[in-house]
Protein backbone atom coordinates (compact mmCIF):
# COMPACT_ATOMS: atom_id res chain seq x y z
CA UNK A 1 0.00 0.00 0.00
CA UNK A 2 2.44 2.72 0.90
CA UNK A 3 4.69 1.54 -2.01
CA UNK A 4 1.64 2.19 -4.46
CA UNK A 5 1.14 6.02 -2.68
CA UNK A 6 2.87 8.94 -5.00
CA UNK A 7 2.11 11.17 -2.38
CA UNK A 8 1.68 11.43 1.47
CA UNK A 9 1.86 12.74 4.48
CA UNK A 10 2.80 10.82 7.83
CA UNK A 11 1.72 12.34 10.95
CA UNK A 12 2.49 16.19 9.40
CA UNK A 13 1.95 19.04 12.00
CA UNK A 14 2.73 22.51 10.72
CA UNK A 15 2.96 25.40 12.57
CA UNK A 16 2.10 29.20 10.45
CA UNK A 17 1.93 32.50 12.61
CA UNK A 18 1.63 30.53 15.95
CA UNK A 19 -1.48 28.58 15.11
CA UNK A 20 -1.37 25.38 13.92
CA UNK A 21 -2.54 25.23 10.53
CA UNK A 22 -2.25 21.37 10.08
CA UNK A 23 -2.20 19.13 12.86
CA UNK A 24 -0.91 15.65 12.59
CA UNK A 25 -2.81 14.97 9.32
CA UNK A 26 -1.60 11.68 7.31
CA UNK A 27 -2.87 11.20 4.37
CA UNK A 28 -2.00 9.35 0.99
CA UNK A 29 -2.72 9.52 -2.77
CA UNK A 30 -2.21 6.36 -4.51
CA UNK A 31 -0.86 6.24 -8.27
CA UNK A 32 -3.67 7.37 -10.86
CA UNK A 33 -6.53 8.37 -8.29
CA UNK A 34 -8.12 11.95 -8.03
CA UNK A 35 -8.47 13.06 -4.34
CA UNK A 36 -9.86 16.18 -3.92
CA UNK A 37 -9.07 18.29 -0.45
CA UNK A 38 -12.29 20.11 0.98
CA UNK A 39 -12.49 22.75 3.47
CA UNK A 40 -13.17 26.40 4.32
CA UNK A 41 -10.65 29.24 4.01
CA UNK A 42 -7.65 28.75 6.48
CA UNK A 43 -8.40 24.99 7.21
CA UNK A 44 -5.33 24.05 6.00
CA UNK A 45 -6.00 23.10 2.49
CA UNK A 46 -2.58 25.34 1.25
CA UNK A 47 -0.94 24.65 3.80
CA UNK A 48 -0.80 20.77 2.95
CA UNK A 49 -0.53 21.00 -0.47
CA UNK A 50 3.04 23.38 0.01
CA UNK A 51 4.01 20.36 2.67
CA UNK A 52 3.46 17.74 -0.65
CA UNK A 53 5.43 20.06 -2.70
CA UNK A 54 8.35 20.58 -0.70
CA UNK A 55 7.42 24.70 -0.57
CA UNK A 56 7.46 23.92 3.08
CA UNK A 57 8.96 21.76 5.69
CA UNK A 58 6.59 20.12 8.64
CA UNK A 59 7.33 20.80 12.08
CA UNK A 60 6.46 17.04 12.67
CA UNK A 61 6.41 14.16 10.91
CA UNK A 62 7.18 13.89 7.18
CA UNK A 63 5.84 14.56 3.48
CA UNK A 64 7.06 12.45 0.37
CA UNK A 65 6.49 12.71 -3.03
CA UNK A 66 7.09 9.08 -4.44
CA UNK A 67 8.77 8.25 -1.42
CA UNK A 68 11.30 10.69 -2.00
CA UNK A 69 11.21 14.35 0.38
CA UNK A 70 9.56 16.60 -1.72
CA UNK A 71 12.73 18.89 -1.92
CA UNK A 72 13.86 16.33 -4.01
CA UNK A 73 14.14 17.29 -7.91
CA UNK A 74 13.81 14.01 -8.99
CA UNK A 75 10.28 13.47 -7.38
CA UNK A 76 9.26 17.02 -8.32
CA UNK A 77 10.58 16.51 -12.32
CA UNK A 78 7.30 13.53 -12.01
CA UNK A 79 4.90 16.19 -10.87
CA UNK A 80 2.58 18.82 -12.71
CA UNK A 81 1.53 21.88 -10.34
CA UNK A 82 -1.17 24.62 -10.99
CA UNK A 83 -1.14 26.94 -7.71
CA UNK A 84 -3.75 29.84 -6.70
CA UNK A 85 -1.50 32.18 -8.37
CA UNK A 86 0.97 32.08 -10.59
CA UNK A 87 2.86 35.62 -11.18
CA UNK A 88 4.03 34.62 -14.75
CA UNK A 89 5.95 37.32 -16.61
CA UNK A 90 3.93 39.66 -18.47
CA UNK A 91 5.85 40.10 -21.49
CA UNK A 92 6.75 36.75 -22.43
CA UNK A 93 3.97 34.86 -25.16
CA UNK A 94 2.09 31.88 -24.59
CA UNK A 95 4.72 29.52 -26.68
CA UNK A 96 7.64 31.09 -24.70
CA UNK A 97 6.03 30.30 -21.70
CA UNK A 98 5.64 26.99 -22.84
CA UNK A 99 9.33 26.36 -24.07
CA UNK A 100 10.58 27.75 -20.64
CA UNK A 101 8.52 25.22 -18.56
CA UNK A 102 9.08 22.54 -21.44
CA UNK A 103 12.85 23.10 -20.71
CA UNK A 104 12.29 21.46 -16.80
CA UNK A 105 11.70 18.30 -18.09
CA UNK A 106 13.94 15.43 -19.71
CA UNK A 107 11.37 14.27 -21.89
CA UNK A 108 8.27 17.27 -21.90
CA UNK A 109 5.39 16.75 -23.93
CA UNK A 110 5.26 18.40 -27.01
CA UNK A 111 3.90 21.81 -27.57
CA UNK A 112 1.06 20.87 -30.01
CA UNK A 113 -0.05 18.16 -27.44
CA UNK A 114 0.18 20.37 -24.50
CA UNK A 115 -1.49 23.58 -26.19
CA UNK A 116 -4.53 20.88 -27.10
CA UNK A 117 -5.29 19.49 -24.30
CA UNK A 118 -5.56 22.42 -22.46
CA UNK A 119 -7.41 24.49 -25.25
CA UNK A 120 -4.89 26.84 -25.96
CA UNK A 121 -3.65 26.19 -29.43
CA UNK A 122 -5.03 30.12 -30.70
CA UNK A 123 -3.38 31.87 -27.72
CA UNK A 124 0.27 30.80 -28.79
CA UNK A 125 1.35 33.63 -30.28
CA UNK A 126 -0.30 36.21 -27.43
CA UNK A 127 1.57 37.89 -24.90
CA UNK A 128 0.56 36.64 -21.04
CA UNK A 129 -0.50 39.70 -20.40
CA UNK A 130 -3.02 40.41 -23.23
CA UNK A 131 -5.22 37.43 -22.50
CA UNK A 132 -8.38 37.18 -20.08
CA UNK A 133 -8.47 35.85 -16.74
CA UNK A 134 -9.76 32.18 -18.03
CA UNK A 135 -7.27 32.15 -20.67
CA UNK A 136 -4.81 32.97 -18.20
CA UNK A 137 -5.66 30.00 -15.93
CA UNK A 138 -5.45 27.51 -18.91
CA UNK A 139 -2.36 28.73 -19.93
CA UNK A 140 -1.06 27.47 -16.02
CA UNK A 141 -3.19 24.52 -16.75
CA UNK A 142 -0.97 24.01 -19.76
CA UNK A 143 2.27 24.44 -17.98
CA UNK A 144 1.28 22.01 -15.28
CA UNK A 145 1.09 19.19 -18.47
CA UNK A 146 4.30 20.20 -19.42
CA UNK A 147 5.87 17.56 -17.85
CA UNK A 148 3.77 14.22 -18.95
CA UNK A 149 2.56 14.60 -14.93
CA UNK A 150 2.49 11.47 -13.07
CA UNK A 151 0.88 13.43 -10.22
CA UNK A 152 -1.02 16.61 -11.02
CA UNK A 153 -1.39 19.45 -8.45
CA UNK A 154 -4.33 21.67 -8.72
CA UNK A 155 -4.92 24.53 -6.26
CA UNK A 156 -8.26 26.05 -6.85
CA UNK A 157 -7.91 25.05 -10.59
CA UNK A 158 -11.35 26.62 -12.10
CA UNK A 159 -11.65 29.75 -10.23
CA UNK A 160 -11.72 32.49 -12.95
CA UNK A 161 -12.72 29.81 -16.06
CA UNK A 162 -16.49 30.27 -17.42
CA UNK A 163 -18.78 27.31 -17.20
CA UNK A 164 -17.87 26.31 -21.07
CA UNK A 165 -14.08 26.07 -20.03
CA UNK A 166 -14.63 24.82 -16.75
CA UNK A 167 -16.50 21.89 -18.47
CA UNK A 168 -13.77 21.44 -20.74
CA UNK A 169 -11.19 21.18 -17.95
CA UNK A 170 -13.47 18.91 -16.34
CA UNK A 171 -12.80 16.57 -19.62
CA UNK A 172 -9.06 16.87 -20.13
CA UNK A 173 -8.45 15.90 -16.39
CA UNK A 174 -10.69 12.61 -16.85
CA UNK A 175 -8.79 12.08 -19.87
CA UNK A 176 -5.45 12.25 -18.01
CA UNK A 177 -7.06 10.35 -15.13
CA UNK A 178 -7.41 7.21 -18.02
CA UNK A 179 -4.48 7.77 -18.63
CA UNK A 180 -2.67 7.13 -15.42
CA UNK A 181 -2.38 10.56 -13.62
CA UNK A 182 -2.88 10.93 -9.95
CA UNK A 183 -4.63 14.67 -9.37
CA UNK A 184 -4.68 16.21 -6.06
CA UNK A 185 -7.05 18.77 -6.10
CA UNK A 186 -8.39 21.66 -3.61
CA UNK A 187 -11.98 23.76 -4.43
CA UNK A 188 -14.57 25.58 -3.36
CA UNK A 189 -17.06 24.40 -5.94
CA UNK A 190 -18.46 21.03 -4.40
CA UNK A 191 -19.62 20.38 -7.44
CA UNK A 192 -15.88 19.96 -9.00
CA UNK A 193 -15.08 17.90 -5.98
CA UNK A 194 -18.39 15.53 -7.08
CA UNK A 195 -17.70 15.36 -10.94
CA UNK A 196 -13.70 14.31 -10.64
CA UNK A 197 -12.86 13.13 -7.09
CA UNK A 198 -12.86 9.57 -6.09
CA UNK A 199 -11.65 10.26 -2.72
CA UNK A 200 -12.15 13.59 -0.05
CA UNK A 201 -10.52 14.18 2.86
CA UNK A 202 -12.19 16.83 4.49
CA UNK A 203 -9.80 19.69 6.84
CA UNK A 204 -10.96 21.64 9.18
CA UNK A 205 -8.94 23.98 11.84
CA UNK A 206 -5.88 21.70 10.75
CA UNK A 207 -7.11 18.53 10.91
CA UNK A 208 -8.14 15.97 8.35
CA UNK A 209 -11.56 15.41 10.00
CA UNK A 210 -13.33 12.98 7.35
CA UNK A 211 -11.93 11.18 4.24
CA UNK A 212 -13.43 8.18 2.46
CA UNK A 213 -15.54 8.25 -1.34
CA UNK A 214 -18.17 10.88 -2.19
CA UNK A 215 -20.32 8.03 -0.93
CA UNK A 216 -18.81 7.45 2.29
CA UNK A 217 -18.44 11.24 2.94
CA UNK A 218 -22.28 11.80 1.93
CA UNK A 219 -23.03 8.60 3.89
CA UNK A 220 -21.63 10.51 6.98
CA UNK A 221 -24.15 12.28 7.54
CA UNK A 222 -27.67 10.10 7.77
CA UNK A 223 -30.01 13.49 7.16
CA UNK A 224 -32.59 13.40 4.51
CA UNK A 225 -34.31 16.02 2.96
CA UNK A 226 -38.12 16.08 2.45
CA UNK A 227 -40.25 18.62 0.45
CA UNK A 228 -43.32 18.74 -0.32
CA UNK A 229 -46.77 20.74 -1.30
CA UNK A 230 -48.70 20.79 1.99
CA UNK A 231 -50.77 23.48 3.92
CA UNK A 232 -49.47 21.76 7.41
CA UNK A 233 -48.51 24.39 9.81
CA UNK A 234 -44.68 24.30 11.02
CA UNK A 235 -45.12 24.28 14.11
CA UNK A 236 -47.36 21.36 14.04
CA UNK A 237 -44.57 19.44 11.74
CA UNK A 238 -41.65 20.92 13.86
CA UNK A 239 -43.15 19.27 17.34
CA UNK A 240 -42.85 15.82 15.57
CA UNK A 241 -39.39 14.05 17.57
CA UNK A 242 -38.13 12.96 14.69
CA UNK A 243 -37.45 16.11 12.76
CA UNK A 244 -34.78 18.08 12.49
CA UNK A 245 -35.71 21.00 11.22
CA UNK A 246 -38.74 22.25 9.02
CA UNK A 247 -38.90 25.61 7.02
CA UNK A 248 -41.79 26.78 4.68
CA UNK A 249 -41.11 28.20 1.13
CA UNK A 250 -44.43 29.68 0.14
CA UNK A 251 -46.81 26.22 -0.25
CA UNK A 252 -43.78 23.77 0.32
CA UNK A 253 -42.70 22.31 3.30
CA UNK A 254 -38.31 21.67 3.59
CA UNK A 255 -38.56 19.09 6.63
CA UNK A 256 -34.77 17.60 7.57
CA UNK A 257 -35.18 14.34 9.49
CA UNK A 258 -32.87 11.47 10.16
CA UNK A 259 -35.93 9.06 9.54
CA UNK A 260 -37.73 10.09 6.00
CA UNK A 261 -39.92 7.03 6.49
CA UNK A 262 -41.35 7.86 9.50
CA UNK A 263 -42.10 11.29 9.34
CA UNK A 264 -43.73 10.73 5.89
CA UNK A 265 -46.07 8.18 7.44
CA UNK A 266 -47.03 10.85 9.21
CA UNK A 267 -47.17 13.50 7.18
CA UNK A 268 -49.68 11.27 4.97
CA UNK A 269 -51.87 10.52 7.59
CA UNK A 270 -52.17 14.33 9.18
CA UNK A 271 -52.41 16.29 5.11
CA UNK A 272 -55.02 14.14 2.32
CA UNK A 273 -54.28 16.79 0.35
CA UNK A 274 -50.18 16.51 0.63
CA UNK A 275 -48.63 16.26 -3.21
CA UNK A 276 -45.30 16.63 -5.00
CA UNK A 277 -43.11 14.95 -2.53
CA UNK A 278 -39.18 13.99 -3.09
CA UNK A 279 -36.83 12.89 -0.77
CA UNK A 280 -33.34 13.83 -1.19
CA UNK A 281 -29.92 12.19 0.98
CA UNK A 282 -27.65 15.27 1.82
CA UNK A 283 -25.48 16.73 -0.93
CA UNK A 284 -21.95 16.92 -0.24
CA UNK A 285 -22.36 20.82 0.47
CA UNK A 286 -24.41 19.27 3.58
CA UNK A 287 -22.00 16.73 4.67
CA UNK A 288 -19.60 19.27 4.58
CA UNK A 289 -21.42 21.96 6.48
CA UNK A 290 -22.53 18.90 9.45
CA UNK A 291 -18.58 17.20 9.28
CA UNK A 292 -17.05 20.53 9.84
CA UNK A 293 -19.42 21.78 12.37
CA UNK A 294 -19.05 18.63 14.34
CA UNK A 295 -15.40 19.00 14.68
CA UNK A 296 -15.41 22.66 15.55
CA UNK B 1 19.24 21.88 2.61
CA UNK B 2 19.35 18.77 -0.16
CA UNK B 3 22.32 18.94 -2.79
CA UNK B 4 21.86 21.14 -5.62
CA UNK B 5 21.22 19.71 -8.91
CA UNK B 6 22.76 21.18 -11.75
CA UNK B 7 22.42 18.07 -14.24
CA UNK B 8 22.31 18.95 -18.55
CA UNK B 9 18.54 19.28 -18.05
CA UNK B 10 19.63 22.64 -15.91
CA UNK B 11 22.13 23.55 -18.50
CA UNK B 12 20.09 23.47 -21.08
CA UNK B 13 17.10 25.30 -19.60
CA UNK B 14 19.70 27.73 -18.08
CA UNK B 15 20.33 29.51 -21.50
CA UNK B 16 16.73 29.44 -22.78
CA UNK B 17 15.82 31.20 -19.37
CA UNK B 18 18.78 33.65 -19.63
CA UNK B 19 16.92 34.62 -23.25
CA UNK B 20 13.87 34.81 -21.97
CA UNK B 21 14.94 36.93 -19.19
CA UNK B 22 16.55 39.21 -21.43
CA UNK B 23 13.75 39.60 -23.81
CA UNK B 24 11.33 39.90 -20.64
CA UNK B 25 12.98 43.28 -19.62
CA UNK B 26 13.93 44.31 -22.96
CA UNK B 27 10.17 44.21 -23.44
CA UNK B 28 8.72 46.44 -20.26
CA UNK B 29 9.39 49.86 -21.17
CA UNK B 30 9.83 51.15 -17.88
CA UNK B 31 12.92 48.84 -17.68
CA UNK B 32 14.14 48.97 -20.67
CA UNK B 33 14.39 52.44 -21.62
CA UNK B 34 15.83 54.27 -18.82
CA UNK B 35 18.47 51.48 -18.45
CA UNK B 36 19.37 51.86 -22.33
CA UNK B 37 18.76 55.39 -23.50
CA UNK B 38 19.46 57.25 -19.88
CA UNK B 39 23.07 56.67 -19.89
CA UNK B 40 23.47 57.43 -23.24
CA UNK B 41 21.68 60.50 -23.09
CA UNK B 42 23.31 62.00 -20.19
CA UNK B 43 26.71 60.99 -21.90
CA UNK B 44 25.80 62.87 -25.13
CA UNK B 45 24.65 65.84 -22.99
CA UNK B 46 27.09 66.27 -19.94
CA UNK B 47 30.02 64.83 -21.70
CA UNK B 48 29.73 65.87 -25.43
CA UNK B 49 27.55 68.94 -25.89
CA UNK B 50 28.22 70.84 -22.56
CA UNK B 51 31.69 69.73 -22.48
CA UNK B 52 34.10 72.67 -22.53
CA UNK B 53 37.08 72.20 -24.94
CA UNK B 54 40.63 72.49 -24.15
CA UNK B 55 40.01 71.48 -20.06
CA UNK B 56 42.64 69.57 -17.97
CA UNK B 57 40.27 66.58 -17.98
CA UNK B 58 39.48 64.54 -20.62
CA UNK B 59 35.84 64.45 -20.39
CA UNK B 60 34.50 62.45 -23.14
CA UNK B 61 36.70 59.79 -22.06
CA UNK B 62 36.29 60.29 -18.21
CA UNK B 63 32.19 60.30 -18.43
CA UNK B 64 32.16 57.54 -20.89
CA UNK B 65 33.81 55.22 -18.18
CA UNK B 66 31.84 56.66 -15.50
CA UNK B 67 28.61 56.58 -17.37
CA UNK B 68 29.33 53.06 -18.35
CA UNK B 69 29.05 52.03 -14.51
CA UNK B 70 26.13 54.37 -13.87
CA UNK B 71 24.65 52.14 -16.22
CA UNK B 72 25.66 48.64 -15.32
CA UNK B 73 24.40 49.44 -12.04
CA UNK B 74 21.10 49.43 -12.74
CA UNK B 75 20.28 45.78 -14.54
CA UNK B 76 22.06 44.41 -11.38
CA UNK B 77 19.97 46.79 -9.00
CA UNK B 78 16.21 46.99 -10.83
CA UNK B 79 16.76 43.72 -12.80
CA UNK B 80 17.52 41.74 -10.12
CA UNK B 81 16.33 43.40 -6.78
CA UNK B 82 13.04 44.85 -7.84
CA UNK B 83 12.33 41.74 -9.74
CA UNK B 84 12.80 39.55 -7.03
CA UNK B 85 10.48 41.41 -4.70
CA UNK B 86 7.86 41.70 -7.43
CA UNK B 87 8.31 37.89 -8.61
CA UNK B 88 8.48 36.79 -4.86
CA UNK B 89 5.01 38.90 -4.27
CA UNK B 90 3.25 37.58 -7.57
CA UNK B 91 3.70 34.14 -6.18
CA UNK B 92 6.39 33.05 -8.97
CA UNK B 93 9.09 32.09 -6.98
CA UNK B 94 7.27 29.65 -5.07
CA UNK B 95 5.09 28.15 -8.27
CA UNK B 96 8.97 27.83 -9.85
CA UNK B 97 10.06 25.80 -7.24
CA UNK B 98 7.34 23.70 -6.80
CA UNK B 99 7.39 23.24 -10.80
CA UNK B 100 10.80 21.50 -11.05
CA UNK B 101 12.41 24.95 -12.38
CA UNK B 102 16.37 24.14 -11.76
CA UNK B 103 17.43 25.77 -8.60
CA UNK B 104 19.82 27.66 -9.80
CA UNK B 105 18.60 28.92 -12.74
CA UNK B 106 16.62 31.74 -11.17
CA UNK B 107 19.76 33.52 -10.36
CA UNK B 108 21.41 32.15 -13.13
CA UNK B 109 19.15 33.49 -15.79
CA UNK B 110 18.87 36.77 -14.08
CA UNK B 111 22.72 37.19 -13.83
CA UNK B 112 23.05 36.06 -17.61
CA UNK B 113 20.43 38.93 -18.12
CA UNK B 114 22.18 41.46 -16.14
CA UNK B 115 25.40 40.73 -17.74
CA UNK B 116 23.84 40.85 -21.52
CA UNK B 117 22.44 44.39 -20.34
CA UNK B 118 25.78 45.50 -19.29
CA UNK B 119 27.72 44.27 -22.31
CA UNK B 120 24.95 46.85 -24.47
CA UNK B 121 24.76 49.27 -22.56
CA UNK B 122 28.78 49.43 -23.06
CA UNK B 123 28.73 48.96 -26.48
CA UNK B 124 25.65 51.85 -26.74
CA UNK B 125 28.34 54.55 -24.88
CA UNK B 126 31.41 53.39 -26.55
CA UNK B 127 29.86 53.94 -29.83
CA UNK B 128 28.66 57.01 -28.58
CA UNK B 129 31.88 58.01 -27.28
CA UNK B 130 33.58 56.59 -30.65
CA UNK B 131 31.43 58.22 -32.83
CA UNK B 132 30.48 62.25 -31.23
CA UNK B 133 33.22 62.36 -27.83
CA UNK B 134 36.50 62.01 -30.26
CA UNK B 135 37.10 58.87 -28.10
CA UNK B 136 40.39 57.10 -29.46
CA UNK B 137 41.27 53.80 -27.33
CA UNK B 138 43.30 50.68 -28.25
CA UNK B 139 41.37 47.84 -29.09
CA UNK B 140 42.62 46.25 -25.79
CA UNK B 141 41.55 49.02 -23.76
CA UNK B 142 38.25 48.84 -25.67
CA UNK B 143 38.41 44.96 -24.10
CA UNK B 144 39.12 45.59 -21.31
CA UNK B 145 36.10 48.04 -20.53
CA UNK B 146 34.19 45.57 -21.68
CA UNK B 147 34.93 42.99 -19.53
CA UNK B 148 35.56 45.56 -16.81
CA UNK B 149 32.05 46.57 -17.27
CA UNK B 150 30.30 43.03 -17.80
CA UNK B 151 31.40 41.50 -14.69
CA UNK B 152 31.15 45.00 -12.93
CA UNK B 153 27.22 44.19 -12.76
CA UNK B 154 27.91 41.47 -10.39
CA UNK B 155 28.38 43.27 -6.97
CA UNK B 156 24.80 45.60 -8.06
CA UNK B 157 23.44 42.49 -8.68
CA UNK B 158 24.05 41.22 -5.35
CA UNK B 159 22.93 44.29 -4.00
CA UNK B 160 19.88 44.38 -5.65
CA UNK B 161 19.25 40.94 -4.68
CA UNK B 162 19.60 41.63 -0.98
CA UNK B 163 17.32 44.48 -0.98
CA UNK B 164 14.44 41.98 -3.24
CA UNK B 165 14.96 39.40 -0.48
CA UNK B 166 13.92 42.17 2.36
CA UNK B 167 11.32 44.31 0.51
CA UNK B 168 8.47 43.79 -0.97
CA UNK B 169 7.61 44.65 -4.45
CA UNK B 170 5.89 47.92 -3.86
CA UNK B 171 8.94 49.11 -1.54
CA UNK B 172 12.00 47.45 -3.78
CA UNK B 173 12.00 50.29 -6.49
CA UNK B 174 12.12 53.07 -4.19
CA UNK B 175 14.81 51.44 -1.56
CA UNK B 176 17.08 50.98 -5.00
CA UNK B 177 16.69 54.24 -6.33
CA UNK B 178 17.73 55.50 -3.09
CA UNK B 179 20.94 53.66 -3.67
CA UNK B 180 21.16 54.05 -7.19
CA UNK B 181 20.72 57.61 -7.50
CA UNK B 182 22.77 59.01 -4.40
CA UNK B 183 25.82 56.01 -5.21
CA UNK B 184 25.69 57.44 -8.61
CA UNK B 185 26.49 61.23 -7.56
CA UNK B 186 29.06 60.44 -4.13
CA UNK B 187 30.75 57.76 -6.89
CA UNK B 188 32.26 61.02 -9.48
CA UNK B 189 29.66 59.33 -12.30
CA UNK B 190 28.34 62.36 -13.13
CA UNK B 191 31.46 64.85 -12.21
CA UNK B 192 34.62 64.22 -11.13
CA UNK B 193 34.28 64.13 -7.11
CA UNK B 194 36.94 66.54 -6.56
CA UNK B 195 33.64 69.29 -7.05
CA UNK B 196 32.60 68.06 -3.79
CA UNK B 197 33.36 68.78 -0.06
CA UNK B 198 36.40 66.95 0.81
CA UNK B 199 33.69 64.62 3.51
CA UNK B 200 32.36 63.03 0.68
CA UNK B 201 35.88 62.07 -1.34
CA UNK B 202 36.83 60.52 1.63
CA UNK B 203 33.48 58.75 2.03
CA UNK B 204 33.70 57.27 -1.72
CA UNK B 205 36.04 54.42 -0.85
CA UNK B 206 33.01 53.18 1.06
CA UNK B 207 30.95 53.06 -2.57
CA UNK B 208 31.23 49.71 -4.65
CA UNK B 209 30.32 52.29 -7.79
CA UNK B 210 33.90 54.35 -6.52
CA UNK B 211 35.72 51.54 -6.79
CA UNK B 212 33.90 49.64 -10.29
CA UNK B 213 34.84 53.81 -11.91
CA UNK B 214 38.46 53.63 -11.10
CA UNK B 215 38.97 50.05 -12.80
CA UNK B 216 37.31 51.52 -16.16
CA UNK B 217 39.09 54.63 -15.82
CA UNK B 218 41.96 53.19 -15.19
CA UNK B 219 41.23 50.35 -18.10
CA UNK B 220 41.27 53.11 -20.27
CA UNK B 221 44.35 55.00 -19.15
CA UNK B 222 42.27 57.62 -17.29
CA UNK B 223 43.78 59.02 -14.27
CA UNK B 224 42.13 56.91 -10.96
CA UNK B 225 43.06 56.32 -7.40
CA UNK B 226 44.03 53.41 -5.34
CA UNK B 227 45.01 50.20 -6.87
CA UNK B 228 43.26 47.80 -9.12
CA UNK B 229 43.77 45.01 -7.04
CA UNK B 230 41.75 46.80 -4.00
CA UNK B 231 39.27 47.52 -5.89
CA UNK B 232 38.76 44.17 -7.78
CA UNK B 233 39.28 42.92 -3.88
CA UNK B 234 36.66 45.14 -2.30
CA UNK B 235 33.96 44.45 -5.64
CA UNK B 236 34.41 40.28 -5.31
CA UNK B 237 34.25 40.74 -1.36
CA UNK B 238 30.82 42.84 -1.56
CA UNK B 239 29.64 40.54 -4.53
CA UNK B 240 30.51 37.20 -2.15
CA UNK B 241 29.52 38.97 1.33
CA UNK B 242 26.02 40.42 0.03
CA UNK B 243 25.00 37.86 -2.25
CA UNK B 244 25.70 34.72 -0.01
CA UNK B 245 23.47 36.83 2.58
CA UNK B 246 20.64 37.39 -0.08
CA UNK B 247 20.74 33.60 -0.87
CA UNK B 248 20.27 32.67 2.85
CA UNK B 249 17.40 34.67 2.90
CA UNK B 250 15.65 34.20 -0.06
CA UNK B 251 16.20 29.94 0.49
CA UNK B 252 14.59 30.30 4.15
CA UNK B 253 10.92 29.26 4.06
CA UNK B 254 8.33 32.11 4.01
Amino acid sequence: MAVQSVAQLIGASKKRGGIKALDQVDLAIAAGEVYALLGSNGAGKTTAISLLLGLLRPDLGQARLFGLPPQDLAARRRIGVMLQSAGLPDTLSVAELLAQTRSYYAQPRSLADVAALAGIESLLDARYAKLSGGQQRRVQFALALCGRPELLFLDEPTVGMDTESRLQFWKTIRELVVGGCAVVLTTHYLEEAEALAQRIGVLAQGRLVAEGSLEAIRARVDQRQIRCVSRMPTEQVRAWPQVSSVQRDGDRLHIVTAEPESVLRELLAADAQLCDIEVHRAGLAEALNTITREAA
Amino acid sequence: MSAITFDAISRRSLKLEARLEFLRLLRTPSFALPVLAFPVMFYLLFGVLLAKPGSALQIAHYLMATYCVFGVMAPGLFGFGAAVAIERDKGLLALRRALPAPPLNYVGAKLAMAMMFAFVIFALLSLAGALFGGVRLGLAQWGLLGVTMILGVLPFCALGLLVGSFANGQAAPAIINLIYLPMGLLSGLWFPLTLLPVMFQKLAVVWPAWHLAQLALASIGQPSSGSALVHLAYLAGITVVVGSWAARRLNRES
